[in-house]
């Protein structure tokens, strides 16, 4: 694994908001089909993090590549505009609170993108979303609007939506944070899914079970750093740092109640 | 003097042929105000500063001085400058524009207002900031306003009236022609008035036509 | 921009402003007067009363007020009504912000929760006892703002009484547009005195809404 040539690579990743250092050179590989989770206490910075794979937040310093392509780089205006545009249409991102388009069906919402930037017609476009929406299992939904679904359609239609793009990677940020207890089910299927099918992807998240089932590799971030890394066997059964064992501890504790 | 409403009928056609210029002009203007307000409120919002200033001054003094008076403005203005533009349009101008700018004030607000989320996932998906204005953001912040702006639009149709004193000859000059001629100010106002009320109640049902659509859409 | 024009007839403005400044006042009086009325009307328990109220509403709210100005001042006379220009301007425009003021005050007071009226009532007081020392004290505070935007609105409304040659800020400068042929130098003179008496208008309900605020 460690001789491949890593496919989304962060060096040295820093960033700050005036004197608040968030992310404190931080690095991170991850192989092609590699599946990796951050896990960490909240303000810890793993969303920062994730966001500044796609350049959401830019880092105030280090790399983000993603294959060949560095993501961050200096360019002027322009062209920096230009080649982040071409950048974000191959990393997908899954928010906690969806961001479906309100004032579009779910037809809409995943074709838009698809339509204006890869050109394709209504129908190439048509047939994209019935099979990227058969394949979370949202079909029937076509016609709705976002309001008219469940959290957790909700999340499976924002799946799909990234999942048009054809992306290289995906990225989830909590991506069922905000769904009630018995919706977490139906996205983590689909994630599964996308597991089976070996997409590289980032995850965030504070469901350890999961992590545990679906990850190859988990990062514990703590305080902008990352604490300790490894397979999830390791760091949810034997982990080192007595930082990990507390959080664990108090998460198992609060999930209890 | 009294009242004698027998000479009305006689004149009817003239009152109605107003009516349609009313109507004509109201559309008119409320077509210009409403691409107007969406055009207003991005530039208000998002074009450079030194067109970003200029332009919130020009607004804020059309949103304090009377339409009558900005009427005068645009009319004579116009003609100073060279453009000499028929009445009706300077008429659908001028109340576009003043509309306009009430429209953007209401757009601006709704565009603020729309979740940060929005514009993160568009550009998440590759759009440009421009792409992800014009297809996820702008059209979600008009469909917020599009109640209040439908009363802009009806307090539109009524302020068509002003247009009859820079000589559009719609529903309020065209009572005074037939005032002219019959020395009858009561009762041809009068019918004037009624058919402004029903052009109102018509246009406020295909308003809430509109709205319910709009609300079946959530 | 022809400064030293605007400097010379500017006087003939401020006299202008003192006008629509006068019959903003007298407008806002008698629209509040209508709009009270009007509004307990609507809420009144007699149906020929709300009906009234309703009409009323309806139908100065579904016309120009420009026509309403013309039926009162060129109509008037016919059904015995003689008003001087000024008068009419006063009458007709505060009937007609009236009507949007009753409905400002009437949704300020059903805005007040039924709880407030079922407590007063349950502690033995009248419905009218309720109404003055619970419900519109605290209506009072909700209408500020909003009756503060009807205000606005009817400053730039006074402007119509130009068309029934009242000498004031419109009139003015539709006058020396036509003797000067500078239509933006006119428009901005009055455009900037609109501006202030909005301007200050708005402070002073800003501040008494601040002040309804503290109570
Ligand atoms: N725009 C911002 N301005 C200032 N500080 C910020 C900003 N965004 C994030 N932060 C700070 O950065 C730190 C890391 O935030 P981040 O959202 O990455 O945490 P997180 O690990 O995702 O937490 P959670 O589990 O609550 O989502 C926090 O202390 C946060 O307050
Ligand atoms: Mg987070």
């Amino acid at each position: 694994m460690s001789d491949e040539k890593p496919f989304v690579d962060i060096r040295h990743a820093q960033k700050s908001y005036g004197a608040l250092e968030v992310l404190k050179d931080i690095s991170l590989k991850v192989n092609r089909g590699e599946i990796v989770a951050i896990i960490g206490p909240s303000g810890s910075g793993k969303s920062t993090l994730l966001r500044a794979i796609n350049d959401l937040d830019p880092l105030t310093g280090g790399e983000v590549w993603l294959e060949d392509t560095q993501v961050n780089k200096t360019l002027p205006h322009r062209q920096y505009e230009k080649h982040i545009n071409q950048v974000r249409q191959d990393i997908g991102m899954v928010f906690q609170h969806f961001n479906l388009f309100p004032h579009l069906t779910v037809r809409g919402n995943i074709t838009l993108a698809p339509r204006m930037l890869k050109g394709l017609s209504e129908e190439e476009a048509n047939r994209l979303a019935e099979e990227q929406l058969d394949k979370v299992g949202m079909l029937e939904r076509i016609d709705y609007y976002p309001s008219q679904l469940s959290g957790g359609q909700k999340q499976r239609v924002a799946i799909a939506r990234a999942l048009a793009m054809k992306p290289k990677v995906m990225l989830f940020d909590e991506a069922t944070s905000a769904l009630d207890p018995e919706l977490v089910e139906e996205v983590n299927l689909v994630m599964k899914k996308l597991a089976e099918e070996h997409m590289t992807m980032i995850i965030v998240t504070h469901e350890m079970g999961f992590a545990e089932s679906v990850c190859d590799r988990v990062l514990f971030m703590d305080q902008g750093v990352v604490v300790e890394e490894g397979p999830p066997s390791v760091i949810f059964r034997n982990p080192e740092s007595e930082r990990t064992k507390n959080f664990l501890r108090k998460h198992l504790a609060s999930n209890k109640e | 003097m009294g009242l004698d409403f027998s000479v009305v009928p006689d004149y009817l056609d003239v009152i109605f042929l107003g009516a349609l210029w009313t109507i004509a002009i109201t559309v008119g203007a409320a077509l210009l105000s409403f691409f107007g307000g969406i055009f207003f409120a991005v530039i208000a919002l998002y074009a450079p500063i030194l067109i970003r200033l200029p332009f919130r001054g020009f607004e804020w003094l059309f949103m304090g001085t009377p339409l009558l008076l900005q009427l005068f403005l645009i009319y004579f203005g116009l003609v100073q400058i060279g453009i000499d533009l028929p009445a009706f349009v300077a008429g659908v101008i001028g109340l576009g524009l003043h509309f306009a700018v009430y429209n953007s004030e209401l757009i601006q607000t709704a565009i603020v207002a729309v979740d940060r989320g929005q514009m993160e996932a568009a550009r998440t998906l590759g759009l440009s900031r421009g792409q992800a204005l014009r297809k996820v953001v702008v059209p979600q912040a008009v469909r917020d306003v599009i109640p209040p702006i439908g009363n802009n639009m009806i307090a539109l149709l009524k302020d068509s009236a002003l247009v009859s004193v820079i000589g559009v000859t719609e529903l309020t000059l065209s009572a005074q022609l037939a005032i002219g001629r019959t020395y009858r100010p009561f009762e041809f106002y009068v019918i004037a008035a009624l058919f402004y009320y029903v052009i109102n109640l018509g246009m406020e049902a295909v308003l809430r036509r509109i709205e319910r659509r709009i609300q079946a859409a959530r | 921009m022809d400064v030293e024009l605007m400097l010379k007839v500017y006087p003939f403005f401020i006299k202008a402003a003192w006008v629509t400044i006068e019959l903003s006042i007298l407008t806002t009086i008698l629209g509040l007067i209508c709009g009270s009325l009007g509004a307990a009307a609507r809420l009144s328990r007699l149906k020929v009363l709300r009906y009234v109220g309703a009409a009323y509403v309806s139908f100065i709210r579904g016309t120009p007020a420009l026509i309403q100005l013309f039926i009162l001042y060129f109509g008037g006379p016919q059904i015995g009504i003689q008003l001087d220009a000024f008068e009419a301007g006063v009458i007709g425009l505060g009937v007609n912000i009236g009507a949007y003021m009753t409905e400002t005050i009437r949704g300020a007071i059903i805005a007040i929760d039924k709880g407030q009226v079922e407590a007063a009532r349950t502690l033995g007081m009248s419905r009218l006892q309720t109404f003055r020392k619970v419900v519109l004290p605290q209506a009072m505070r909700l209408m500020i703002r909003p009756l503060g935007v009807n205000i606005n609105a009817l400053i730039k409304g006074t402007a119509l009484v130009a068309a029934i040659s009242v000498v004031e800020l419109t009139y003015t400068a539709q006058r020396y547009i036509g003797s000067t042929y500078k239509p933006f130098e006119m428009f901005l003179i009055s455009g900037l005195l609109y501006m202030i008496i909005i301007y200050v208008t708005g402070r002073a309900v800003a501040w008494l809404d601040r002040r309804a605020r503290i109570v």
